[in-house]
This record gives structure tokens, sequence and C-alpha cells, in this order.
């Protein structure tokens, strides 16, 4: 397995994800930074991406539309918020409207991927956070600290027992 | 159906209610409340120290999420817990993790091909 850990926050939303490849840093990292061989990867079967823009620096815009089985174009984008080759690359994404421009009604994710050699592997590090909405957290710690919440851990553990039979009062 | 997509794609409208919705404490506690159990928004103002009206603003905009229904008991209404919904909400990380587990097993695929004598 390539995935070597997977952890996810449901409090702040944060999926980190690890992977180690048979590969140098620098090989890792042209998957990111060659928009050709980006686009064999970021799109899921069937829906190929194609980038158009790539400005891998820093404030730099990344654009790019999936094309859908019937040929419908989904377009997306980022904005890169650092990128220091082959270690790191901060970038927020979202989706695009029709014309390829950020649709501000969409939910955007920042992710941020780090790239490191250990032990003649390279080990990728991904962290993607949901959602849009920067007081997200701030309300989550806020809400934290004045000790008001059930756990959020308590919902899943309720969902996870009570699947298909309704809940008895 | 757009498959993985549907993390930007399916829900779109709806993801940011719901992460509005779960972003306050009071709201989850709202939430997990209203899965045990059934209450009017009276019953769950006793648990806050806020005013009714507050409680009750609390209630609409899970409401407006879909993360709770209200149905009437005789003259009372009642607010319930949709847990297809809050499924929904907890499933989009799940959504993320199959997005980018497909994506590095195809990292993988590609950087185990023969080099094309570009670089080392």
């Amino acid at each position: 397995m390539t995935v070597k850990s997977v952890q996810k926050d449901t409090e702040q939303m944060i999926l980190t994800l690890t992977a180690e490849f048979d590969a140098t840093a620098n090989r890792v990292w042209q998957l990111w930074s060659d928009p050709r061989q980006l686009e064999r990867w970021w799109g899921p079967p069937g829906y190929p991406a194609t980038f158009v823009d790539h400005d891998f620096t820093s404030g730099g815009n990344v654009t790019y539309y999936m094309t859908s089985p019937e040929g419908e174009k989904y377009h997306g984008w980022w904005r890169i918020s650092d990128v220091n080759p082959p270690g790191q690359l901060e970038f927020v994404d979202g989706f695009g409207d029709g014309d390829g421009n950020p649709n501000p009604d969409m939910p955007t994710t920042a992710t941020s991927v780090s790239i490191e050699e250990i032990d003649g592997a390279t080990r990728m590090t991904l962290r993607t956070k949901f959602p849009s909405e920067e007081a997200m957290q701030q309300l989550v710690k806020m809400g934290m600290e004045e000790g008001l919440t059930l756990a959020v851990g308590q919902i899943e553990e309720i969902l996870s027992e009570d699947v298909s039979s309704g809940i008895g009062a | 159906m757009y498959n993985h997509m549907v993390v930007g794609l399916e829900n779109e409208k709806t993801t940011d209610l719901l992460f509005h919705a779960l972003s306050d404490s009071t709201r989850r506690d709202i939430i997990v409340r209203a899965m045990v159990d059934d209450y009017s928004v009276s019953g769950l103002a006793d648990f806050y120290a806020m005013s009714f009206a507050a409680v009750q603003k609390h209630v609409a905009v899970l409401e407006r999420a879909g993360l709770i229904t209200k149905h009437r008991r005789g003259r009372e209404q009642l607010v319930r817990s949709n847990k297809d919904t809050i499924r929904t909400a907890y499933g989009l990380l799940e959504d993320m993790e199959k997005l980018w587990r497909e994506r590095i097993d195809r990292m993988g695929e590609i950087l185990a091909e023969p080099e094309q004598g570009e670089d080392k």
C-alpha cells in the first residue's frame, strides 16, 4: 500500500494522509509541478483533467477543467499560497463557473503537501481542510472552551450504532 | 453520477450551509440531543444560558441546512435530527479520503513507470 496512514479530524474537518513512494523527492515533486504529469492523476477515471494555467509561484494561479464522459466541462482552480520545491506546496482549491472563474458559492479546501525523503523512499504528507469558512475553526475552538459542546465524536458513535434501526427515545 | 467528484460538485450547494450549521457548539449540542430524543424548542432552550429566541435561531439554521426536521405532536412542534444529512456531512471527509487515495494510487502508478529519460 502506498498510503501509510489516514487521519480524519471531524471537529476541524481536516483530512491528513501520509503516503510513501519508491522514488526521489524530486520525482514526486514533478507529479505536481509538471502539468502534463499532474493531469494524469488529478481527475478521477473518466474525468480527465486539462490544466490551463499552472503558475507554481507563491500567489500564482492554477486553472484546470475536467471533462465528463458526456463532454461536460467542470472547471476548477488553485491559488498557490506557498511553494518550495521539492518539499512544500500549499494551495487553496475550489470550483469555477462555466468560464473557469472562481465560483464564490462553492466550497473551497486548503491543502498542504510536504514531500521528504526518508530511508530511501519519499514520504508525502497531505493535509486537506474543509471548508471555505475561515471562522469555523475559531468557532469550534470557542465552543470547546465554553465547555458547551458534546464531542462530535459522540455524534459519530451514535450514527455508527444506528444505521438502520430507528432510535428509541 | 459524478462518483468521487461529489465532494465538490454534487453537494456544492449544501456543503457551506452544513458546515456553517455545524460550526457552532450550541448547534452541535442541539443535534446530538435531538438525535436521542425529540424536543420542543422551549425544551431545548432549558439547556442553554441564552434566550428562547436565540435557541430558535439556532434551530432555524439547523433546519435550513437539513440537519434537523420539525414535526408536530399535538400542539407542540418537535425538533428531530436528520441523520441522513448528518451522515452526509461526516461522509464528506470520507469522500475526500477516497478521492485522495485514488489519486495517490495513480501517482504511484506513474512513478512505477520506466523513466522517460528526461531526468533522474
